[in-house]
């Protein structure tokens, strides 16, 4: 890598964490931002193992991208992405029992996330590998970020802990609704009206500045 | 495992809907749910598939069982998925058009929703016989269907509401979601 395309490169990362959020952006790959995001460890591991697949698969079919005939594209990019998620499911169920029980079949459920797939559509069929996976890590991280964010409001509100560890004193009553299912939709609601709000707050700055611009 | 498989069709249509309590499919729910005449086809459809998918996931599961090749079978099912939508796609191309491009993307779409792929992989873990898996699969997908529906109900009326700007769109649904699924947590316990 040259210094010269690092501003592009580093565009190109950042383009998925936060402009392309998968999350709060696009809104992709809700049943396992929903589902996994009780607790921040949760929230981690399921970023981390949706990051991998992300970046190895979207590799693969970029390598692969002259070789595969188009009408059986999507085909191929499943059976990529089911090869490495069967990977990382045998690796989270060799390191840690109790994170596979917790994930349960979320982990399997990575092949359909729409992320995934949408990424080796729209981008790693397109490039070449480097780029492809560049963008895709930049996804990944951006998912993980998204998790990380519901995971982190979840267990703090529904259980009272952070990572596991007591952050309030015994007077503390858990909101129980927010680690159970309409919790993960309240949460994520929030946080899209949170983000709309900024980006109200931002345009209307703008468009103040522009105003005092002409009458100046 | 013994239930029976009135509690497994219970379990699955309301006190552990997909969609509302294990967050299976919903990438469809906040995308078709804008319209009921879309929406109860997407249900049926989906609800096709994953009878079609389920049957072929438990013989395919016996199959793999025999020859010891278990770490095939995500991939399997997941080739299984597809062609069953592949075929729900034509036979709906051929009758009905109009459905066909309403549904429009959403159709192909089907081979990446969770809950198909949920079905499949929830009655090879739960260990299902045979009778047993079709009444989750079916359950499951009226469960989709009735979760959709309602979804879709619900957001046809708000069109006509005066909504905050600020909270239209996914955000909205999503409180919307949170709101359906809180009354489907009174179901809990229903199936014993």
């Amino acid at each position: 890598m040259t210094t010269a395309d690092t501003p592009q490169t580093w565009d190109e990362f950042m383009e998925g964490v936060w402009r392309q959020n998968p999350v709060f952006v696009m809104v992709l790959g809700m049943c396992p931002t929903l589902a996994v995001t009780v607790s921040a460890i949760n929230a981690i591991s399921m970023g981390l193992a949706t990051l991998f697949v992300l970046v190895c698969s979207c590799g693969l079919v970029s390598m692969m991208r002259k070789v595969t005939p188009k009408e059986v594209r999507i085909a191929v990019y499943i059976v990529i992405i089911a090869t490495f998620v069967t990977a990382v499911d045998y690796a989270i169920q060799a390191i840690s029992l109790a994170l596979y029980d917790a994930l349960g079949a979320f982990i399997q459920l990575i092949v359909v996330n729409c992320i995934i797939l949408g990424r080796a559509e729209a981008h790693a069929a397109k490039n070449p590998p480097m780029p492809a996976m560049i963008n895709a890590a930049g996804m990944g991280v951006g998912f993980t970020i998204g998790l990380l964010a519901l995971g982190v409001v979840r267990e703090i509100l529904g259980a009272g802990t952070l990572l596991g560890v007591t952050l309030f004193g015994a007077g503390f009553q858990p909101w129980v609704i927010m680690v159970l299912p309409p919790g993960g939709f309240f949460v994520l609601g929030a946080w899209l009206l949170f983000f709309a709000w900024l980006e109200r707050r931002k345009l209307r700055r703008s468009a103040q500045l522009t105003e005092v611009g002409q009458h100046v | 495992m013994s239930e029976s498989a009135f509690q497994i069709f219970v379990n699955a249509l309301l006190a552990n809907n997909f969609v509302l309590a294990m967050f299976l499919g919903l990438c469809p729910f906040l995308g078709v749910s804008g319209k009921l005449d879309t929406a109860f086809p997407m249900g049926v459809a989906t609800t096709f598939v994953m009878l079609v998918a389920s049957l072929c996931a438990y013989g395919l599961n016996l199959l793999l069982t025999a020859f010891h090749l278990e770490f095939l079978r995500l991939i399997s099912y997941i080739v299984i998925i597809a062609s069953s939508v592949q075929l729900v796609e034509m036979v709906l191309k051929k009758y009905s058009p109009t459905l066909f491009r309403a549904l429009g993307i959403y159709l192909p779409l089907i081979t990446t929703n969770c809950a198909v792929l949920g079905v499949a992989l929830f009655q090879t873990a739960r260990e299902y016989d045979f009778v047993q898996s079709m009444v989750f699969s079916f359950g499951g997908g009226a469960g989709f269907t009735l979760a959709l529906v309602l979804m879709a109900s619900v957001r046809e009326r708000l069109t006509l509401s005066n909504v905050p700007d600020l909270a239209q769109g996914t955000a909205l649904s999503l409180m919307l979601a949170g709101i359906l699924s809180l009354s489907f947590m009174g179901f809990a316990g229903l199936g014993g």
